[in-house]
């Protein structure tokens, strides 16, 4: 998924709330476990149709707990919004929650909480998405208030300008009190030379600040119609009740608008290798991060993106990868070492580096040696062996996966939403079990090139007063 | 964020973040439908786990050793983390790197944590793979190895995090208030320990640590998959019963959570202040306790339907997260929370949670409350099941407070039975005693006590 970085995860409640004091130190495990690629499962019986306003519907049976998860995912992102107003379509997923005239503030709300139900939302560069877990036979509750607010939304300014600075401070607490954060904004706003994911999910400060609730409805008209939306369930129900409720429900709104296809500025060639640094007093342990800009899986050639995925994991996923090994175990320079990829975008994905040094060991000696794995990849390929390993284990994780319903919902509304395939998510793991170490060896060649890539140092800033507690 | 190798790694040593969200879950949710399907099973080496079968591409395992960092010595806190970080770094005649490549080339997974009572583990594997996942295990817990450059790899690891967190806003402000909530006491030390404890650290230390705690008789075990019982048993066997019968434990005191009323204020330059704030809570075993799960839920749960969150967050705008729960461990109990807030507003933030709590104290919940926050405690039981780790996760910690094989069954019973009355009475008792807060930033309208 793209874009979590500086982005806005789950919008209001519960599990948020955890994170407001374990923010950096479980942050990135919350994104490895919210965000996996998509990956899973050609053995599932996945139904998917349309419904006559232009509704897609994917169905997910799972039949082991009788619970059930019920998404419904919009086609449009920070991407997707006009320059200037940056952190509109995250701002707008907050005030989803401000009711309608048939269900005012609060009560959607109340009702799942009462019938014991989690509910939660999510924005990115390229979908917004809002879900509820519940016991399964209150899917129809569910559907009926989230059909109603497709297209029912009021505002005031009263519940408004509350919520403004509600985002104001998730944007505190996710980057301006992060200094990892906020060199990652730095980062992705250099690697995207003409495309607007350089754009941060939650926004540019100084532009959320002047967000407001009549370009907030614009927005909403411009996008929230049922032909703009993926509803997927997933849990312990079948196809047909699902089609029969969803046409009972969301069946009955009425498309708004007809969505213009998703055309974004695109790169263009990349001549010059880019490196930011920033400097912050409360910066203790100096990092070296660096972001190439791929093909995302849509428009990657056949295999590449898997190819991608093949190779972030025989570079910097576990303690065998080539990274950890070479930087951590073998030359002892660096406390850890990883690389990463996840190819569910519309347009680019970045693939990922990141290495910690050990003290004593600088960013440019770290920079050196990493670079140094990277032409070895590149000019000798991978081996057999780690080309096996890596492809069973990331198969693996498809099925542990596929334990999860959430998950499960999450991958192929994902997928859908960034122009993939309920087919393009079944034949995954064969499509991963087909790379071959050439394709290895040529997405590292073709990708991994600096004039295409942005280094970022993060560094103490020992200029100003001492940010450290005493 | 960036990358996704580490994750795991780096989230070991949180094991407070671990044992927040076990309690969390252990309350929050109420799924008959694998209630009547957990068997106890006894090894023939007199080893117990509970076991649910069910037809499943792979099994998860979840136990629990009493003794954690509450057994450190006073000059090398962290030693607890710092072995159960090394249990997988290499055992038997394998070292370090061929232990990982084995686990990776099937897929098996294995980890460690420490908490302050326990140190856990968990595994996952393909049934496929099973015996053998089980045998790297067994090696792991009576034959690591320690070999001197991984010791000396995790310790850098662990002191480059510390050293990270130790300017961390969120980080800062949970240690304090720790700290002072627990002074002189196991618990108001560092789980991880310190970069200077760390160092003081051998690795004899850590092998007479891992003799003392990896012992039989203080095991917790449940197993969730495709295993019968019969075949359960003798896994038990050939994967713990090698392990000395008792531990070794230095007992530890029951303590009471300190500092009511103190407010503790750490200067650090960002924009957005930490707020941590507690009161003494009630004991997993008190008859009180579901009485005051319903309470908490009515004030903080995280939920919109909270009272903190609807008057900080929903009405004001204060924040953007607000929650607190109760916690247990072996020796205490509290009520621990947090919030975040631009610096002009958290005196004003703190001051709304002072005085939602007081009002709930005074008045108890209404009876529109507790009706909304017991049907929220018994239906999302469930949403807490849902996938094979959560229910293995679930079944140590039932066992580990002594709540008996047919909790989940009676669960929803004890919610129900809970009275309008019994919410006032232990609203009185829980709220009434004043707040230890901690807080990191700039913040305006509050000040340290002393």
């Amino acid at each position: 998924m793209p874009k979590l970085p500086g982005g806005a995860e789950p919008g209001p409640k519960r599990a948020l709330a955890f994170a407001v004091t374990l923010a950096t130190t479980l942050s990135l495990g919350l994104i490895v476990a919210l965000c996996p690629r998509p990956a899973a499962a050609g053995g599932l019986d996945v139904a998917h149709f349309t419904l006559g306003n232009g509704l897609e519907v994917v169905v997910i049976p799972d039949h082991r707990t009788p619970v059930v998860t019920h998404m419904v995912w919009y086609k449009v992102g920070a991407a997707d919004e006009t320059p200037g107003k940056s952190g509109l379509a995250h701002f707008l997923e907050h005030l989803m929650f401000k009711g309608t005239n048939k269900n005012p503030l609060g009560r959607f709300s109340q009702t799942v909480s009462t019938l014991g139900g989690h509910e939660n939302a999510f924005t990115t560069s390229d979908y917004t998405a809002y879900y509820q877990r519940t016991p399964r036979d209150r899917l129809r509750t569910l559907m009926e208030f989230e059909a109603d607010r497709m297209t029912g939304l009021v505002l005031t300014d009263e519940v408004v300008r509350p919520e403004l600075q509600v985002v104001l401070e998730e944007q505190n607490m996710r980057v301006a009190n992060n200094p990892g954060a906020r060199l990652g904004e730095q980062m992705e706003s250099t690697l995207y030379l003409n495309h607007p994911y350089g754009r941060p999910v939650i926004g540019w400060r100084h532009e959320i600040e002047k967000l407001d609730r009549q370009g907030a409805l614009d927005f909403y008209r411009r996008f929230y119609t049922p032909n703009n939306a993926v509803l997927v369930v997933a849990g312990d129900v079948t196809a047909d009740e699902v089609k029969t409720l969803a046409e009972a429900t969301y069946g009955q709104v009425a498309r708004v608008v007809e969505v213009a296809p998703r055309l974004r500025p695109t790169e263009p060639t990349q001549e010059a290798a880019r490196t930011v640094t920033l400097a912050d007093p409360r910066v203790t342990q100096p990092s070296l991060r660096r972001i190439y800009l791929a093909p995302a899986a849509r428009t990657a050639a056949p295999g590449e993106s898997e190819a991608l995925d093949v190779l972030a994991g025989i570079l910097g996923s576990g303690e065998n990868s080539r990274l950890y090994r070479t930087l951590v175990v073998d030359q002892d320079i660096a406390v850890n070492a990883g690389a990463g990829y996840d190819g569910t975008a519309l347009d680019y994905a970045p693939f990922r580096l990141s290495a910690t040094p050990k003290p004593g060991i600088t960013l440019p000696q770290i920079e050196a040696a990493m670079d140094a794995v990277l032409a070895d990849v590149i000019e000798k390929g991978v081996t057999a062996e780690e080309l096996e390993r890596c492809k069973n284990r990331l198969i693996a994780d498809a099925v542990y996966a596929q334990d999860n319903q959430t998950t499960l919902a999450r991958w192929f509304g994902a997928a859908l939403m960034t122009g993939l395939s309920v087919e393009d998510v079944q034949a995954w793991p064969d499509s991963v079990r087909a790379v071959t170490a050439e394709q290895v060896q040529a997405a590292a060649r073709r990708y991994l090139d600096k004039r295409r890539s942005v280094t970022g140092y993060l560094i103490k800033d020992t200029a100003r007063p001492e940010g450290k507690h005493t | 964020m960036t990358i996704n190798a580490f994750a795991s790694r780096r989230q070991r040593g949180y094991a407070v973040a671990a044992a927040f969200l076990a309690a969390a879950l252990l309350t929050a949710a109420a799924s008959p439908a694998h209630a009547t399907q957990i068997e106890r099973v006894i090894s023939a080496g007199g080893i117990e786990a509970w076991v649910v079968h069910e037809p499943s591409p792979l099994i998860a395992v979840e136990f629990a050793f009493d003794g954690g960092a509450a057994q450190d010595p006073t000059d090398k806190i962290g030693l607890a983390n710092l072995a159960a970080s090394l249990w997988d770094e290499g055992a038997g005649d394998i070292d370090a790197k061929a232990f990982h490549a084995r686990l990776e080339s099937k897929s098996i997974g294995l980890s460690f944590s420490a908490g302050r009572d326990h140190v856990r583990g968990s595994l996952r594997t393909l049934t496929v793979n099973r015996d053998e996942a089980f045998d790297y295990l067994r090696l792991a817990l009576t034959a690591p190895r320690f070999d001197p450059d991984a010791v000396e790899r995790e310790r850098s690891q662990l002191v480059s995090r510390l050293e990270r967190t130790s300017t961390s806003p969120n980080d800062i402000a949970s240690r304090t208030w720790w700290q002072a909530a627990f002074p002189g006491h196991p618990y108001g030390r560092p789980v991880a320990g310190t970069p200077d404890s760390i160092a003081r650290i051998r690795i004899d230390d850590l092998k007479a640590f891992t003799g003392r705690v990896l012992a039989r008789g203080k095991l917790t075990v449940a197993i969730v998959g495709d295993i019968t019982p019969a075949e359960v048993g003798a896994l038990l066997d050939r994967t713990f019963g090698a392990l000395p019968a008792e531990p070794t434990l230095t007992p530890v005191a029951d303590v009471l959570m300190q500092g009511l009323g103190r407010r503790i204020v750490v200067p650090l330059e960002v924009p957005q202040a930490v707020v941590t704030f507690g009161t003494r809570g009630i004991a997993r075993s008190d008859p009180d306790f579901m009485a005051a799960y319903i309470v908490n839920h009515v004030l903080g749960s995280g939920t919109s339907s909270s009272r903190l969150y609807h008057e900080v967050r929903e009405t004001r705008g204060l924040a953007y997260g607000i929650y607190d729960s109760l916690t247990w461990l072996d020796h205490t109990a509290f009520l621990i929370g947090g919030t975040a807030t631009r610096s002009a507003v958290t005196g004003e933030a703190i001051g709304i949670i002072e005085r939602e709590m007081s009002r709930l104290a005074e008045a108890g919940p209404t009876e529109q409350e507790v009706a909304d926050a017991k049907s929220y405690l018994v239906g999302s039981y469930a949403l807490g099941l849902d996938t094979s780790a959560k229910i293995a996760g679930q079944l140590v910690q039932i066992q580990l407070d002594h709540l008996g094989i047919d909790y989940i069954d009676r669960r929803a019973g004890l919610i129900e039975a809970v009275t309008l009355a019994d919410t006032r009475r232990v609203a009185k008792r829980l709220l009434d005693a004043g707040l230890l807060v901690t807080v990191v930033g700039q913040p305006q309208g509050v000040t340290s006590s002393e």
